[in-house]
């Protein structure tokens, strides 16, 4: 899996789906366990200076981490205080939980907060499983196919992966709209289905890359057509990819703003992010709390799924850039 | 191997064809083609087509309700003449150039903290990657658009020490670099690559440049910096070309208008309201081609410049 290993993740972890079969290291170019590289510098003297260094180092990280973090714990703590006190209290303490926030904010809208949850996850769903089908199914035969015009076809496919939507949102909605899909989940999905996210096909092409030809050779052996290989064999070793896709699609979609706020229009179909701008449309600024809660409850999912999925994450993001 | 530097070596790429790689090419066009096609009834009715479609409405004036009518290079003369565009270019212009090269010093800087075997990597790394998983939602938008407003939590820490804080959202001054501080929060991913890029260079130049005598800046500079160019050089054009594309936070900060007096009207910002706010389609067209050729120039100049920084290894 050379083309993979090329940008190792920071951290090379092990357990399932942390490596890929036929994974080797290079000799002196890979630094041996992650953590501790370079000790053998540090053996002339674990000195009282190195030590102070390393305390430097926690110290800074710690400030910069907390001056990162505290908007965000800030807007937690906010969201369970009573409005008046946003304005004033710039601390984190909290002298009593009010679930208020909350409750005003899940339903301010013309339909429950959980309606546009719902939403969300429909067209998340469906993204997914449009992504993971047919990158899957493009990235195999990029990485294992022969065919004519391959090397154009994937560096137009490189080429897509920089191409700014903006160019080709204007005819994509003329053309939604003259099918009358306009105010349906179809725009968000469909491009899924038909594997625009080159993101991932590049991602799954490097992964297949890396899984042993002789695999794929020996089910052709035993009789195996490309349909069975690709099932059978491939897409069982490729989980790790798929999961890092999963996960960012899953991201990527519930975040996403520009595509539902040119599609959806009507507040019965609004996913989480427009329904989300309506909420600061349609209320002045005296109710950040609410805002606070129904924004803390939009990012949750995400949060979920970062803890969750970190390592495909940060594996996905040191192999192709993707975010 | 990024999508980028698999991109830059295609052209180098040409061995010669095989008989038998000849023989298998024919064998498996079929299945290739079966499974290549989603991508590429994709490629043909979500890309392409789209994009052909677009540079015609590009020279039409088009409002969604009467069929275009084609005016020529109309759509760019009025360009010209738009200041309102011409001012959008330039906060856009502002926020990828200070906010670009600002976010990837921070990226680089907090990467090789964390480089050197530090304890607690882990956690350190979910702390900072985190806000760049969030900072293109809506949610956090909005929470920046109050942390920065008049009553905001920054003016609040201000106050604790008697500092009176502008509004910062609602004073055309600064609001363009509240929406640059928040890109430079989402550090994360960058820092990421960075990290995964430092973990590459081998342990033995240090030793040797120690060997020598070398002084931690000296190391950074001949070794690691050298080292890493590859890496810079992918971030900065994956940041490039995302940063001219921002939107979201633009449009919530400022409340879908650019304001204060268009001081945050980003290029995407202006193109979504005449496209999308007064369908003026075939302005909009124009733009987003205008858009592709800039994103395109600045790819361009970067590869370009790269033969001179860039140093490869192999």
């Amino acid at each position: 899996m050379t083309k993979l290993q090329t940008l190792p993740a920071p951290e090379q972890e092990q357990g399932p789906g942390g490596k890929t079969p036929g994974s080797r290291t290079r000799g002196n170019r890979t630094r041996g366990n992650a953590g501790r590289p370079r000790e053998s510098r540090g053996t002339l003297a674990f000195s009282r200076s190195a030590r102070v260094k390393a305390l430097a180092k926690h110290a800074l990280l710690i400030i910069t981490g907390g001056i990162m973090i505290y908007p965000l714990l800030w807007m937690v703590v906010s969201s369970l205080r009573p409005n008046d006190l946003i304005f004033r209290d710039p601390g984190l303490w909290l002298n009593s939980l009010e679930m208020g926030n909350y409750t005003d904010g899940w339903s301010a809208l013309s339909h429950p907060f959980g309606h546009y949850m719902l939403n969300s996850a429909i067209v998340v769903i469906g993204s997914i499983l449009g992504n993971l089908i047919s990158c899957s199914m493009a990235a195999y035969a990029f990485a294992r196919l022969q065919f004519s015009g391959k090397k154009l076809f994937f560096g137009i496919m490189l080429l897509t992966i920089m191409l700014p939507f903006h160019v080709v949102i204007v005819p994509q909605y003329i053309l939604f709209s003259q099918i009358g899909w306009v105010n349906t989940f179809w725009p968000l999905i469909v491009p899924k289905l038909l594997a625009t996210d080159a993101f991932f096909v590049f991602l799954m092409v490097q992964f297949i890359r890396g899984i042993p030809k002789e695999l794929d050779e020996a089910a052709r052996i035993d009789g195996a057509g490309h349909p069975r290989i690709f099932l059978r064999v491939i897409l069982p070793l490729m989980v790790p990819a798929l999961a890092t896709t999963t996960i960012f699609t899953f991201i990527w979609t519930w975040n996403d703003f520009f595509g539902a706020l040119i599609y959806l229009t009507d507040p019965e179909m609004f996913t989480v992010p427009v329904a989300l701008r309506a909420f600061v449309d349609s209320q002045s600024a005296t109710s950040w709390g609410s805002l606070f809660a129904m924004s803390i409850v939009s990012l949750l999912p995400v949060f979920l799924v970062f803890l969750f999925g970190q390592r495909f994450l940060i594996k996905g993001i040191a192999t192709t850039g993707i975010k | 191997m990024s999508a980028i530097s698999e991109l830059s070596s295609m052209s180098r790429r040409k061995g010669p064809v095989s008989q038998e790689e000849k023989r298998a090419s024919r064998r498996d066009n079929k299945a290739a083609y079966i499974f290549l096609l989603p991508w590429l009834v994709g490629l043909v009715v979500i890309t392409v087509g789209p994009m052909l479609m677009s540079l015609y409405l590009a020279f039409t004036d088009y409002n969604l309700l009467q069929p275009p009518e084609w005016t020529g290079l109309d759509n760019f003369t009025r360009m010209l003449g738009d200041a309102r565009l011409h001012n959008s270019l330039r906060v856009t212009f502002t926020y990828v150039l200070v906010g670009v090269p600002l976010q990837l010093a921070v990226a680089l800087l907090i990467a090789l903290v964390l480089d050197k075997g530090l304890r607690g990597l882990p956690f350190y790394r979910s702390v900072f990657y985190l806000p760049s998983l969030l900072g293109g939602s809506v949610a956090v938008a909005i929470l920046w658009k109050q942390i920065f407003g008049t009553t905001g939590l920054v003016n609040q820490v201000l106050a604790m020490f008697g500092i009176a804080g502008p509004g910062w959202i609602s004073d055309p001054s600064t609001s363009l670099g509240s929406i640059i501080l928040l890109h430079v929060w989402t550090f994360g991913s960058p820092m990421i690559i960075f990290l995964a890029g430092l973990r590459q260079i081998p342990n033995m130049y240090y030793e040797a440049a120690e060997v020598d005598g070398a002084t931690t800046l000296q190391k950074f500079w001949r070794i690691t910096l050298p080292m890493l160019s590859p890496i810079i050089f992918f971030n900065l054009v994956l940041q490039i070309i995302g940063s001219f594309q921002s939107f979201t936070q633009a449009f919530i900060v400022s409340g879908g208008n650019g304001g204060p007096s268009d001081s945050t009207m980003f290029f995407t910002l202006y193109l979504y309201q005449k496209g999308f706010g007064q369908f003026d389609m075939g302005y909009a067209s124009a733009m987003a081609w205008f858009l592709l050729l800039i994103i395109g120039a600045f790819t361009a100049v970067n590869f370009i410049a790269s033969k001179y920084w860039v140093f490869y290894d192999d």
